[in-house]
């Protein structure tokens, strides 16, 4: 479970182009449940997310991890936390251009010193299970947009974190792509995971695959 | 520890498969910096190299060599000096030389003709020098004609070689007997060259050579460690001048350098960022770039070392041999005694490494501090 609580977010603090993207946000977030936020531009969903996957601290407010509160804390341990319960899956998926889809998958892992053969064969059971294992030599940017969503899933969830944050997931998808996105996500929701998600596509929010829809506008939430 | 292992040896692996993926420019730099220190350790080890075996030939010399001066200018010893020399303390032996500049027309070669003290070479024979002897293609037995300054014509029948060991100082030497080379050069009887003095205690050489200067105003003493630091600073002067001609290149080098290692592209800014938010702490990514930096820099080291060692030492230096061995028709041909000198690798190393090291660290040190959430806007 994730909490949040009066959350507020400024860029650019105390300069004359200072900016509130999030203004008092209070929610709470189920354990082994798919979130989604949703909203227009300039909302505040992604901002949202990076307090949520500690990314960035909030300028006030709280935020608690299970029993923990994690808001204040410094950035090593909020890295420690971020590695170990968050796998991210980026809009523009923010593979590593030059290196193999495999490569790509086992790099948040490389910092926790796990043992190379165990990594590797993690890895592979991951690009396996996402109909990749073909296609786990070549070069990310080789392959295809669904291909590359799939490593992208595949490199969030190879320290098996139990969350798993996505930002516009499906927004370089065709309508394909992306329900085979959704039927993924399912398959995360059933192992138990939590995922949280930003979208304004219907065939996402809409979908029976999510379980509850966040509304935001102006940093703040409208219903939900 | 076994952690920490691993984790090295992920971020090598990384490290590594990132320079592949830039290799051409990643192989350039690497030979460049190469380059750049092979030419300076060939520069260091061979005057080094140079130094030494200078010294090591001069440890025979005589401690002190007297000579006179008229006019400024060196002349030669009257009868008498060697019996006034003879009573200053603490000259162990003293021997009046006789030597003499030859030009061979044949070769457009200047000799320098000797006769040693002992008769060690009997009337009408020569000893010659190593370069003497491939340059008039003479060996034992065969017999050699020099027209004099006089105008005279003297053969000598060739008895020996000099050592290959000597070569740096022997190259063109010739060794007659004393009757020889008086009559060769029409020397006055009884006169010498120069005088050398042997001195058994060092700490009493400067002290004799100050009495040498009061008993005979007219004389020079010139000390064994004046000559070898006279050698020593013109091997200096030459590595100097050499680096001096370098510095051009070394300068493009540290530019080129620098702008690789700290002109970090938007690229790398951006790989950064994602390696940060999928859970890269800011000491990996400083730890990952410093891998890098320390492969390349010593890589290009060690690469760039062993070859300057094998170009001075196996093949001779002849890229830069004419410049620092200095310039002379009988080039002495020897092979150095391969001698490295640890400060001098350890200065290497420092300035060609650690400013790499530093241009690679400081501007990744700002990247690398940046807001994990940048790759969530890229």
């Amino acid at each position: 479970m994730i909490e949040l609580k009066q959350i507020r977010k400024a860029f650019n603090q105390g300069r004359p182009n200072e900016y509130w993207a999030l203004n008092g946000i209070d929610l709470t977030i189920e354990a082994q449940k798919v979130t989604a936020f949703r909203g227009p531009s300039g909302s505040g969903k992604t901002t949202l997310l990076t307090i949520v996957g500690c990314l960035a601290r909030p300028t006030s407010g709280r935020v608690r991890l299970a029993e923990d509160e994690i808001s204040g804390l410094p950035e090593r341990f909020l890295t420690d936390i971020r590695r170990s319960t968050f796998g991210f899956v980026f809009q523009q998926f923010n593979l590593i251009k030059g290196l193999s889809a495999l490569e790509n998958v086992m790099l948040p892992a490389f910092p926790t010193g796990r043992p190379h053969r165990e990594l590797r064969e993690r890895s592979e059971a991951l690009l396996d299970r996402l109909k990749l294992a073909h296609r786990r030599e070549a070069r990310v940017e080789w392959l295809s947009g669904g291909e590359q969503q799939r490593v992208a899933i595949a490199r969030a969830l190879v320290n098996d974190p139990k969350v798993l944050i996505a930002d516009e997931p499906t927004a370089n998808l065709d309508t394909t792509l992306s329900r085979e996105f959704m039927g993924i996500l399912e398959g995360l929701h059933a192992e138990g995971r939590t995922v949280i998600l930003t979208s304004h596509d219907p065939l996402v929010v809409e979908s029976a695959a999510v379980h509850r829809v966040v509304s935001m506008r102006d940093g703040q939430l409208t219903e939900g | 520890m076994n952690a920490w292992i691993e984790k090295q040896r992920h971020l090598i692996d990384f490290t590594l498969a990132s320079l592949a993926r830039r290799k051409a420019k990643n192989l350039g730099l690497l030979l460049v910096y190469a380059l750049l220190v092979f030419v300076l350790a060939s520069v260091a080890l061979y005057t080094h190299a140079l130094r030494q075996e200078a010294a090591q030939v001069l440890k025979q010399s005589p401690e002190i060599v007297l000579q006179r001066m008229v006019a400024g200018r060196h002349d030669l010893i009257p009868p008498g000096y060697l019996e006034k020399i003879g009573r200053i303390r603490g000259v162990q032996s003293i021997e009046g030389r006789l030597w003499g500049y030859y030009y061979d027309p044949v070769v457009k070669a200047n000799y320098t003709f000797m006769a040693p003290a002992a008769e060690a070479v009997k009337p009408g024979t020569l000893v010659v020098g190593p370069a003497v002897a491939r340059s008039r293609g003479l060996a034992p037995g065969n017999t050699i004609s020099f027209r004099a300054y006089s105008g005279k014509l003297f053969s000598f029948t060739v008895v020996g070689v000099l050592p290959h060991a000597s070569e740096l100082v022997s190259a063109d030497l010739v060794l007659m007997g004393e009757a020889d080379f008086r009559a060769f050069f029409e020397y006055p009887a009884g006169q010498h060259t120069d005088i050398a003095l042997s001195v058994a205690n060092p700490l009493e050489v400067r002290t004799v050579a100050a009495k040498l200067a009061s008993a005979l105003p007219d004389s020079r003493p010139i000390l064994r460690e004046e000559v070898l630091r006279t050698y020593a600073s013109v091997f200096d002067w030459r590595e100097g001048i050499v680096l001096a001609l370098l510095s051009a290149a070394i300068f493009a080098f540290a530019i080129l350098a620098w702008e690789k290692a700290s002109g970090l592209s938007a690229e790398e800014k951006r790989e950064i960022g994602i390696l940060k938010a999928i859970g890269w702490e800011t000491g990996d990514v400083i730890k990952m770039k410093l891998w890098e930096g320390g492969l390349i820099s010593l890589t290009a080291f060690l690469a760039g070392f062993v070859a300057a060692y094998l170009q001075v030492f196996r093949f001779g230096a002849p890229l830069f041999e004419p410049v620092l061995k200095g310039w002379a028709v009988l080039y002495p041909r020897f092979e150095l005694v391969p001698a490295i000198d640890g400060l001098q690798v350890a200065t290497l190393f420092f300035f060609t490494v650690f400013p790499y090291m530093a241009a690679v660290l400081v501007p990744i040190w700002r990247a690398a501090i940046t807001d994990p959430d940048s790759a969530m806007r890229s």
